[in-house]
C-alpha cells in the first residue's frame, strides 16, 4: 500500500492512484484477471473491497471478468475492471455489448506494446485506435487518457461520472509509465468529490420504458432486484428492451448510441492548453508523452521558439473542432506518441489542410523524452 | 388447470422455437418449478447466453439478461456477487456452456456460486444450423460433420462434478414430471447446481440423424433414459446406450458469496 | 533546470525499486521537496535488468524519467556498462566492488564499496544489500536528509525487520562517509 504523508497527501502509483481514484468515486465492484502493466489495480482494490463493502473477483479470463463487470453494473453498483493490450483485446465483445446495452461501467486500460503480446514491461500508447473502433459495430465512445498519479486519480473519477451520466462504458487509457510511476498525489475530502449517479425510473413498474426515446437520448436502467422487471440483451431492440427486426426501430438505436456521445461532445471534450495563444508550432501530445512535450515547450521558448501544447485529456470523442481552431492559427503541428501515428490520423483529419501536421513516433519500448521532441521542432522550424 | 400467464411475457409470443422442440417444455416445467417454491419474480434473474435455449429469458417475467456467447456465467458471477440476495438461474445451451464457454463453466462450478444452471443439451447447434457440438455423438452427421463426427463428446455433467459443482442432476423433456422436480431442486440447492436436461433438436439433429420425426425423440427418450435406482440394478451390458437421470450428485461444500461475507466478518473482526 | 536525477541500477531481485521507492518517498513525504520515482524491469521477478530512477526537485517533475544522471548506482557489471554513457560529467558513479569488477574510465566521481558483502558479513542478510547501499547513497549525494531516508525506510520495510534495516541503513551512511572522506584526500 502507498505510504501516507498525512489523510491528504500520499506516495503514489499511477496504478494505486486509479484504484484509490475508483473508490473515492464510489466504485464497488471490480473484477479482473491479472495482466502486467495494470495487475497493481486489483492487487490495491482486493485488499481494500473487503473492508469496505465492496466486491472483489478475479475471474478465470479477461473476457469473465468484462462479462462481470457488467452484471455487477445492472444491479446498480458502480463497477469496473483493468487490463492491458492483450485483455483489451479479449474484452472488446463484452464492451460491445455495455454499449449496445447502454450498461455504465469503467475499464482501465494500462497500455503496452503491441500487437499480441508485444511488450508486457514497457510502455506505448497503441490502444488508442482500439479503444475507438475495436469492438465490431457502429457506436459512441468515450476513452479518457491521464498523464500523472494526481491525473489519474481524478481520470478516474470522471470516467466513472461519464459513464453513469451517458450510460454507457467508458475507457480509461493510461500507460506503463504512468501506471508504475511513483509521485505525490493530494487526495480531495471524499464527500466534496461530485458523483454522478444514473438516473432512476419515476414511473411505476407498469408503464417503465428501459429504453424510453427521451430527448436526452440516455435511457433509465433501473437496477435488477427494485421492482421493475425488463429484459436487458445484445440484440437490436426496441425501447421495452426486447429484439426487435424493425428497420425503424434498429436504425433508431444505432443512431442513438452514436448522438448520445456526438449531441453531448461539447460536454465530454477537455483539453489542457499550454502556452497556445501567440504558438507558431502546436505540440498534440497525450499521456506520459504530453510530460515531455510540457518541458520541451518551456525548453523551447526560452531558446525563442513559439511552441504550444495542445493536451486532449480526453481521446474519444476526439477534439476535432479544438484541433481545427488551433490550426488555423500556427504553422504547423507536431504529434508526438507512442505507436505510429493514431491520433496523428486524426489532427489530420481535424485540421483540413490549415497547418502541415508532422510525426514523432516512438515504438520501441523506450518513452519519447523531451530533448527528442526539441529536436524534432526544430528540424521542422 | 396451472395459470402461466402470470408468469410469461405474452406479448413476445409466439416463441422462436421449432413445432416439436423440447425448450418449450423446459419452460412451462420452469415456471411450475419456480411457482411451487414460492420465487419471488423482483428478485429472481434469469441470465442467458446464444442459442435456442438462451432466448428463454425473454419470455419469463423475472429481471432477464440476454448476454453474449458463452458468456452467460460470467455475468451471472458478477451479478450474484454484488448482490447475493438475487436468486439467479442461467440458462444456456450445450455449445454456449460447454464450448465457447467451458472455461466459464468449470470455474463457476469450482467456486461453487450460488447461481442455479439449467443446461439444455439438443447434441448440435441449432439456432446456427446444426453444426457439430461438444455433446454431439460420435459418428452423429451435422452441417459440419456431413460424414458423421469423428469426436468424442463431452459428459457435461460428469465435468461438471468434477469441476466441483455442489449440485448435478439430468433431466429431460418426455419424463416432464420428474423434470420439474429436479428443477425444484436445483434451484433450492446452495451453491453451483447443474442440471442438464436432454432437449434434443428434431430440425437441425434428428432428421439428419434417423429421427426426423418429433415423435421419435420422444420416443427415444423414453427408451434410453433409466432413472438412477434402475441404473443400480444394471449390468454394464444393459447400460450400453441408456442415459442415467435424476441426481448424479449432490454434496455440501462452502459457497462462493458466503466465503466472501465471510472475509469481510474476518476482516472486520481483526480492525 | 534544478533537476537531480539518480538511477539505481543491478539484477532483478536486488530490491533496487524499493530503494528508489524509498528515496523518493523521504524526499517528498520527510523533507518537503517533490520527486518521481520510475522503474524498468524484465520479466523476470530475479535475476535480469533492473533499473529504478529517481528524479528530484524543487519545482514540478514533467518528465519522469531521467535524461542525464547526476548519479548512477550500479549492482552488477551489466548494468554499469550499460548505464554508464548517461551518467553527466563529474557525475558519481557508486558500484558493488564486489559484482562490477571493470570500472569505466571517464570524468565520473567514482566510489567502491563491496555492498553486497557489506550486507551479508555487517548485518547478516543478503536481502539488505539495497538498504546499505541507499545509506552509501545518501552520505554521498546529500539530495535527502538521512533523517528522512530512515524515516521512509521504516514507513516501508516489513514489521518486524525495523532494526536489521536501520543497521543496513547506518553501516551505508559510514561507509558512505568513508568513502566521501577518502575521496577528499586523495
Amino acid at each position: 500500500m502507498p505510504v501516507k504523508i498525512s489523510d491528504k497527501i500520499r506516495m503514489m502509483t499511477g496504478n494505486e492512484a486509479c484504484a484509490e481514484g475508483a473508490i473515492a468515486a464510489g466504485c464497488l465492484f471490480f473484477g479482473g484477471y491479472p495482466i502486467t502493466p495494470s495487475s497493481e489495480i486489483a492487487e490495491y482494490l482486493s485488499r481494500r473491497f473487503p473492508i469496505i463493502g465492496g466486491k472483489f473477483i478475479q475471474m478465470e479470463d479477461e473476457i469473465g471478468a468484462m462479462g462481470s463487470v457488467i452484471g455487477a453494473a445492472l444491479t446498480g453498483m458502480k463497477a469496473m475492471t483493468a487490463t492491458s493490450g492483450p485483455g483489451f483485446s479479449l474484452k472488446q465483445e463484452n464492451i460491445g455489448y455495455a454499449s449496445m446495452a447502454e450498461v455504465p461501467c469503467v475499464i482501465i486500460d494500462v497500455q503496452r506494446g503491441g500487437p499480441s503480446t508485444g511488450m508486457p514491461t514497457l510502455p506505448a500508447q497503441m490502444d488508442v485506435q482500439q479503444a475507438r473502433w475495436g469492438t465490431h459495430g457502429d457506436r459512441g465512445v468515450i476513452a479518457l487518457t491521464a498523464s500523472s498519479a494526481q491525473e489519474t486519480f481524478e481520470q478516474t473519477i470522471h470516467a466513472f461520472n461519464l459513464a453513469e451520466r451517458y450510460m454507457t462504458p467508458v475507457v480509461l487509457l493510461i500507460d506503463e509509465i504512468t501506471g508504475h510511476t511513483t509521485e505525490k498525489v493530494t487526495l480531495p475530502d471524499y464527500d466534496s468529490i461530485e458523483r454522478v449517479d444514473r438516473k432512476r425510473p419515476t414511473e411505476p413498474p407498469e408503464t417503465y420504458l428501459p429504453y424510453k426515446y427521451t430527448d436526452d437520448c440516455i435511457p433509465t436502467l433501473a437496477p435488477f432486484g427494485t421492482g421493475y422487471r425488463y429484459n436487458v440483451t445484445g440484440l437490436c431492440h426496441n425501447e421495452t428492451g426486447f429484439p426487435t427486426n424493425d428497420p425503424k426501430e434498429i436504425e433508431r438505436l444505432i443512431l442513438r448510441l452514436t448522438e448520445k456521445i456526438v449531441k453531448n461532445r461539447h460536454e465530454i471534450i477537455n483539453c489542457k492548453r499550454t502556452m497556445l495563444d501567440d504558438a507558431e508550432i502546436a505540440i498534440f501530445a497525450y499521456g506520459s508523452v504530453a510530460r515531455s512535450a510540457r518541458q520541451a515547450v518551456l525548453q523551447l521558448r526560452e531558446e525563442g521558439i513559439k511552441a504550444g501544447l495542445l493536451e486532449p485529456t480526453v481521446l474519444w470523442p476526439f477534439p476535432s473542432e479544438i484541433v481545427l481552431k488551433i490550426a488555423e492559427q500556427v504553422d504547423s503541428f507536431l504529434v508526438a506518441e507512442m505507436n505510429l501515428g493514431q491520433m496523428a490520423r486524426e489532427v489530420e483529419l481535424a485540421s483540413k489542410c490549415k497547418a502541415s501536421i508532422h510525426r514523432l513516433n516512438r515504438v520501441d519500448g523506450s518513452p519519447i523524452s523531451p530533448p527528442q521532441i526539441v529536436g524534432k521542432i526544430k528540424e521542422v522550424v | 388447470m396451472f395459470d402461466y400467464l402470470p408468469y410469461i411475457r405474452e406479448w413476445n409470443f409466439p416463441h422462436i422455437w421449432c413445432s416439436g422442440c423440447g425448450d418449450g417444455i423446459v419452460l412451462k416445467a420452469l415456471i411450475r418449478a419456480t411457482d411451487g417454491l414460492g420465487i419471488h419474480r423482483d428478485e429472481a434473474v434469469m441470465v442467458s447466453g446464444i442459442g435456442c435455449s438462451s432466448r428463454t429469458p425473454g419470455y419469463v417475467d423475472v429481471n432477464t439478461l440476454h448476454t453474449t456467447h458463452g458468456r452467460a456465467l460470467a455475468f451471472a458471477t458478477g451479478v450474484k456477487h454484488a448482490s447475493p440476495n438475487l436468486n439467479v438461474i442461467v440458462v444456456t445451451g450445450d455449445g454456449d456452456a460447454t464450448a465457447i464457454g467451458g472455461n466459464h463453466y468449470i470455474h463457476a462450478a469450482r467456486r461453487n456460486i450460488d447461481i442455479t444452471v439449467l443446461l439444455y443439451n439438443n447434441y448440435i447447434y441449432g439456432m446456427t444450423g446444426g453444426q457439430v457440438s461438444p455433446t454431439t455423438r460420435k459418428g452423429d452427421r451435422a452441417s459440419t460433420a456431413p460424414f458423421g463426427s469423428i469426436e468424442p463428446p463431452f459428459n457435461i455433467s460428469g465435468l461438471a462434478k468434477a469441476a466441483g459443482a455442489s449440485f448435478v442432476a439430468r433431466g429431460d423433456v418426455y419424463n416432464v414430471k420428474k423434470l420439474e422436480k429436479l428443477i425444484k431442486l436445483a434451484i433450492q440447492k446452495k451453491g453451483f447446481s447443474l442440471l442438464e436436461i436432454l432437449s434434443p433438436c428434431p430440425t437441425a439433429w434428428g432428421r439428419r440423424n434417423k429421427m426426423g420425426h418429433p415423435v421419435q425423440l420422444m420416443e427415444w427418450l423414453r427408451d434410453s433414459t433409466v432413472s438412477m435406482e434402475k441404473w443400480e440394478k444394471m449390468t454394464d451390458e444393459e447400460r450400453e446406450g441408456k442415459i442415467r437421470t435424476g441426481v448424479l450428485h449432490d454434496v455440501a461444500r462452502p459457497e462462493f458469496t458466503d466465503e466472501y461475507a465471510k472475509l469481510v466478518k474476518r476482516l472486520k473482526a481483526e480492525k | 533546470m534544478d533537476r537531480y536525477e539518480i538511477r539505481l541500477s543491478g539484477s532483478g531481485g536486488q530490491g533496487l525499486i524499493l530503494a528508489g521507492k524509498i528515496l523518493a518517498e523521504a524526499v517528498v513525504i520527510y523533507d518537503g521537496r517533490n520527486a518521481v520515482q520510475t522503474q524498468s524491469y524484465g520479466p523476470e521477478a530475479r535475476g535480469g535488468a533492473s533499473k529504478a530512477e529517481v528524479v528530484i526537485s524543487d519545482s514540478d517533475i514533467d518528465y519522469p524519467k531521467a535524461v542525464e544522471l547526476d548519479l548512477l548506482l550500479s549492482l552488477t557489471q551489466e548494468s554499469c556498462t550499460k548505464y554508464i554513457c548517461d551518467l553527466k560529467k563529474s557525475g558519481i558513479l557508486i558500484v558493488d566492488s564486489g559484482a562490477v569488477k571493470d570500472i569505466p574510465h571517464g570524468d565520473y566521481r567514482i566510489y567502491e564499496a563491496d555492498i553486497s558483502d557489506l550486507a551479508v558479513k555487517e548485518i547478516g542478510k543478503a536481502v539488505v544489500t539495497n538498504i546499505v547501499a541507499l545509506g552509501i547513497l545518501t552520505r554521498i549525494a546529500g539530495v535527502a536528509s538521512e533523517e528522512a531516508v530512515r524515516k521512509a525506510i521504516l514507513a516501508r520495510v516489513p514489521k518486524g525487520t525495523e532494526e536489521i534495516n536501520k543497521k543496513a541503513f547506518d553501516t551505508g551512511l559510514r561507509v558512505g562517509g568513508e568513502l566521501l572522506a577518502e575521496s577528499k584526500r586523495s
